[in-house]
């Protein structure tokens, strides 16, 4: 069952309502899937983003995919320490591994993502 | 049947296998209408000794620059190449073996790969390499690619005075990805005008391409056009002959961003153009940008140290439509041969390279200084190419100097404001005393009324 | 390790691995040095601003030094001397020493391309010959040699039908159609034209869905880019309804000849309405793949396309052959020069060693390989699309997966205990743990044979150890490397300063 503190994506994202912002990250099951993180391209502190934009990358040996904001808003902070080291993201997708905040827009996005339950089925958990 | 080693039991005994009776049997899912009624068309099998007379005999007919005396440049020149090169690359292991996708076996591959990579670096001053392009055009065009990806921007300036295959090969690629090429015009000494070039950059410009030394030959204000070039945001992109880079001032050192060039004269025959072997280096910051092949070193899960291929998601076998390039290659042996010759040649081979090629030039220059009618039309300083200006076409003087036995140069008439009597005439280290004085009275003999 | 392995048992791989270069040498060792300057001194001063400020630093070793150090290294890789390659979609046959000794030939090495033709009527007759029988091999009319490499062929392709496009005053025609199955070089090569690639999804047999591509066609199409045989080593039966669908909607058709080593003599591209393909000369053609290259990929083009080639262009008038630069006419340039000549002159050798009669028995035998050991192979691995196989076939490493617990890259990894190189994985996407397999004609069926006591073995091994899978392989020079810690924090050159020994 996973963590019911936070809202999800069906791109296996993460996302922790914290008064006017949330935080973004990738679900423990896309970090096994994705397997050893080796590079992230987040977004830059003051772009503005739409929901479901793709606004970086992530990267392991053999592949690379995209991120998508789940929610519109301006990009307020970025993890710079998962830039220097990827690996935080195999190692604690949820707490230190985060990517990036951003100011909500419109409260209501936050609505159309995905429960824990919601999620948890989308993953057969 | 040359090459395959089935017998007709062996095949009858596959066949069996397969329960068919013949190999036609094999093709049934190619319609009528794509087979070639009789096959095809081409003469039957010969032996190997048949296609030997008949490559031979092809090879004959042509005369090249190891019975003409040549002083033929423009980008690939008459380099010497020491015979432990081809001893190298003829080895089955290096010649045969395939892309080094199964690292665990292709050891030998990969460190060549690091080691050119490592040499390339030397040469250039810029921190990462990777494992070559197909030659010093299309390498060019890559750094210009990275260089705008990079910036954002969608503007390049070119010298007037850049190698006009690279111009041709830059105008292909760039027009279908909408870069516009504006011209920075060279000054009357014939290197590029830094004024002129300030002149031209606005915020759309993202790359300036320096090549030096240029085709003209002659060395390039490096440092004033690469201060031009970060005045106004713009990368610089250096396109060098490496052989010059013995004495010269490296991209690193004048700010280049991406270093790019045609290392052929080293240990890569002419071959008449190709293969060659094209380079490439870059600063740290745009490492993730940078094309084609990287090896990179690593250990493995005994702690040893071992070589992979690395950073593959910028290629185009993963990235698909949003790769920035599609090279799917590098120059493999190629880049084996230029790594055993930079090895051969070590730090001090290097300086005398350097400095036979200086010494020849200069020494050709004199004696040319000294023939009436003749001129030197441009005064700054070359490495080992230069313009000489007759008062006659330099084509004329080609066609008799080639009846006795010498390839004179290349006839610049169009480029860049030079006239039909402008000839580009390089002098590399093959070249001898004898030889350099033989082409001093052929053009003599030319001149006589 | 210099003969052919016997029988199914791993053997450690006897070789050392070596420092690198910069880490050996010392200051004064010599190996080339240049001929002395026997002329009148001279000034060869330049200006201070023009020089670097300190020489590169470079290993110095003496000639004997840096061949061991060479051959030592040479002595870690795999090569096709040394035992099969089954490389899918590579075409790993063996490379004729003949080719080597014709290109070394003074006559064709030591050329510089800036001669005149009267230097080079030899070549230019044995470039032509290769152009006109690659057009006789493909049914089409003109030749272009420009293109370096395959991918570089591609885009020549693209860039001629760019051209013929904009020359109609079609410029809308921007999209062109890929299947699913396609190497990525396809839509990159489609990308850096100005065009946009759009997928098409393959049908459930593993070749085109026709349905989808009419769907998929229209005013915007350019044309569609397909590999036939496809990746999967299946012949596209349909391609003649293929190619009247997209010419009726005004679109091209460019093959990507990477498989052609399974129909020379059997079927011709211009035959099945193609109007561009590539050739891979270090496919098809035996030329050696040298560690990654040099390759080419030579292009052929209809009577109609043959205008948007590259200048210049080799004609031939009563015996004499002239370069024709097209003054005035506006063509694409890819390469410096004229392509990879060195590589044409090996094909062309290849060419003429073969025939006609022997094209067409490349074709055969190493099409009856491929059947032959996926027949052999039925019980150990799971082959899709069996049915249609030509020169290569797919295996999927997905049941393995399911029962032993070991996937494709373990298999793959195990084989290089074997003496042999492991087949192509994960290619193409479409294919769950993809296991692509050819051998090529140049392999005798006892070389198939053992192959498959290989394979037989270490299903065996999965079965009763798969950690052995997992951890292999155990008797090469290196076990597996790690390539996160390579791609995160990379170390693409030496850097310590040299000569210190």
């Amino acid at each position: 069952m996973v963590a019911s503190d936070r809202k999800y994506t069906k791109d296996h994202e993460w996302v922790l309502a914290e008064g006017e912002s949330a935080t973004v990250g990738v679900t423990e099951y896309a970090a096994h899937e994705l397997g050893d993180v080796v590079f992230l391209e987040l977004p830059e502190v003051g772009t503005v983003v739409a929901q479901g934009e793709a606004v970086g990358t992530i990267e392991t040996v053999k592949s690379v995919e995209d991120l998508f904001s789940p929610v519109g808003g301006e990009v307020i902070a970025v993890n710079e320490a998962v830039l220097d080291a990827p690996e935080t993201v195999n190692q604690d997708p949820l707490e230190a591994g985060w990517l990036f905040k951003v100011r909500i827009e419109d409260r209501s996005e936050m609505d159309e993502l995905l429960s824990a339950d919601d999620y948890d089925a989308l993953i057969g958990g | 049947m040359p090459y395959t080693p089935h017998t007709a039991e062996d095949i009858r005994e596959m066949l069996d296998v397969l329960g068919l009776e013949t190999v036609d049997d094999l093709f049934r899912s190619l319609p009528a209408a794509v087979r070639p009624p009789a096959g095809l068309d081409l003469p039957p099998s010969l032996s190997e000794e048949e296609v030997w007379r008949v490559m031979s005999n092809l090879a004959a007919l042509n005369a090249g620059q190891d019975e003409l005396v040549s002083f033929l440049g423009g980008g690939v020149y008459d380099a010497a190449i020491p015979a432990a090169v081809d001893a190298v690359v003829s080895r089955s292991e290096f010649l045969t073996a395939y892309t080094p996708y199964q690292p665990e076996v292709s050891q030998g591959t990969l460190q060549v790969i690091y080691e050119w990579q490592t040499f390339v670096t030397r040469l250039t001053g810029l921190p990462v390499a990777n494992a070559s392009m197909y030659d010093g055009s299309t390498a060019l065009v890559e750094g210009v690619r990275m260089a705008l990806g990079r910036t954002g921007r969608d503007a390049v300036v070119l010298p007037a005075a850049l190698n006009p295959r690279h111009r041709r090969v830059l105008e292909t690629n760039l027009a279908s990805e909408g870069v516009t090429i504006l011209t920075a015009p060279a000054a009357a000494a014939g290197t590029t005008d830094p004024a002129a070039l300030r002149a031209l950059l606005d915020g759309r410009v993202g790359a300036v391409v320096i090549q030096n030394p240029n085709h003209l030959g002659l060395i390039e204000p490096v440092d004033a056009l690469a201060a031009a070039a970060r005045d106004a945001g713009a990368l610089v992109v250096a396109s060098v002959n490496p052989v010059s880079l013995s004495l010269l001032k490296t991209p690193a050192e004048y700010g280049a961003a991406v270093a790019t060039g045609e290392a052929q004269p080293f240990g890569v025959p002419c071959g008449w153009g190709g293969p060659l072997l094209g380079f490439l280096s870059c600063s740290d910051e745009l490492k993730r940008l940078i094309p084609g092949r990287v090896v990179g070193r690593t250990v493995d899960h005994d702690g040893r140290e071992g070589y992979v291929l690395t950073l593959q998601t910028r290629e185009q076998h993963i990235r698909r439509e949003k790769a920035t390039s599609n090279i799917c290659s590098n120059q493999g042996l190629n880049m084996a041969r230029g790594t055993v010759y930079l090895a051969l040649l070590g730090a001090e081979g290097l300086r005398e390279l350097g400095e036979a090629n200086r010494v020849r030039c200069e020494a050709l220059r004199a004696i040319l200084r000294g023939i009436a009618g003749v001129e030197l039309p441009f005064d700054g300083p070359v490495f080992n190419e230069f313009v000489v200006r007759l008062p006659r076409p330099a084509r004329e003087f080609r066609a008799f100097a080639r009846e006795q036995g010498l390839l004179a140069g290349i006839p610049l008439d169009g480029f860049a404001g030079c006239g039909p009597g402008d000839l580009l005439v390089a002098v590399t280290e093959r070249r001898t005393a004898d030889e350099i004085e033989r082409y001093g009275s052929a053009l003599r003999d030319f001149l006589e009324p | 390790m210099s003969h052919e392995r016997q029988g199914a048992t791993p053997a450690r791989w006897g070789a050392d691995l070596q420092t690198s270069l910069f880490a050996k040498g010392r200051a004064g060792r010599r190996a080339t040095t240049m001929p002395a300057w026997r002329g009148d001194d001279v000034d060869t001063a330049l200006p201070a601003g023009a020089l670097r400020a300190a020489p590169a630093d470079l290993p110095s070793l003496s000639e004997l030094e840096v061949l061991r150090h060479y051959t030592l290294l040479s002595n870690l890789n795999h090569h096709i001397e040394r035992g099969l390659y089954p490389l899918g979609s590579c075409t790993m046959k063996y490379n004729p020493r003949l080719n080597e000794k014709v290109a070394a030939l003074s006559g064709f090495a030591s050329l510089h391309p800036e001669q005149d033709e009267a230097d080079l009527q030899g070549l230019l007759c044995a470039l032509k010959l290769l152009q006109d029988a690659l057009c006789e091999i493909t049914g089409f009319a003109a030749c272009s040699l420009q293109p370096a490499a395959g991918a570089h062929g591609e885009y020549l392709g693209m860039q001629v039908i760019r051209a013929r496009h904009l020359d109609r005053g079609e410029s809308g025609r921007t999209e062109v159609l890929i299947p699913d199955s396609a190497h990525g070089t396809n839509p990159a090569s489609v990308v850096l034209t100005g065009m946009k690639p759009r997928t098409l999804k393959s049908g459930p047999d593993g070749r085109l869905d026709l349905d989808a591509l009419r769907a998929a066609v229209g005013p915007q199409t350019a044309g569609i880019m397909i590999t036939n045989p496809n990746t999967l080593g299946l012949f596209e039966s349909d391609i003649v309804e293929v190619a009247r669908i997209v010419h009726a909607a005004g679109g091209l058709l460019y093959m990507d000849g990477a498989n052609l080593n399974a129909i020379l003599g059997k079927a011709k591209p211009a035959l099945m309405g193609f109007d561009v393909v590539h050739l891979n000369l270090h496919k098809t053609f035996s030329t050696p793949h040298g560690g990654g290259g040099p390759g080419a990929g030579p292009i052929c083009v209809t009577e109609e396309l043959a205008r948007f080639l590259p200048a210049p262009v080799i004609r031939e008038d009563g015996g004499v052959y002239r370069l024709d630069a097209c003054a005035g006419e506006c063509r694409p340039s890819v390469h410096a020069y004229l392509g990879n000549t060195g590589v044409c002159l090996r094909a062309l050798t290849y060419i003429l060693r073969l025939g006609g009669d022997g094209l067409t028995r490349v074709s055969e035998r190493a099409v009856l390989n491929a059947n032959y050991l996926r027949k052999r192979l039925e019980g150990l691995l799971t082959v899709e699309h069996a049915d249609g196989t030509l020169h290569e076939f797919i295996a999927t490493g997905a049941d393995w997966k399911e029962r032993f617990g070991v996937r494709t890259l373990d298999v793959a990894k195990r084989m290089l205990d074997y003496g042999i190189h492991a087949p192509t994985i994960y290619f193409p996407l479409i294919v769950d743990e993809a296991i692509m397999i050819e051998p090529t004609e140049t392999e005798s069926k006892e070389t198939l044979d053992r192959f498959v006591e290989v394979v037989a073995a270490i299903r065996a091994e999965a079965e009763r150890d798969p950690d052995l899978l997992r951890s292999a392989p155990h008797t090469t020079p290196v076990s597996r490397l790690d390539e996160a810690a390579a791609a995160r924090r990379p170390d693409l050159s030496w850097l310590g300063p040299c000569n210190c020994g």
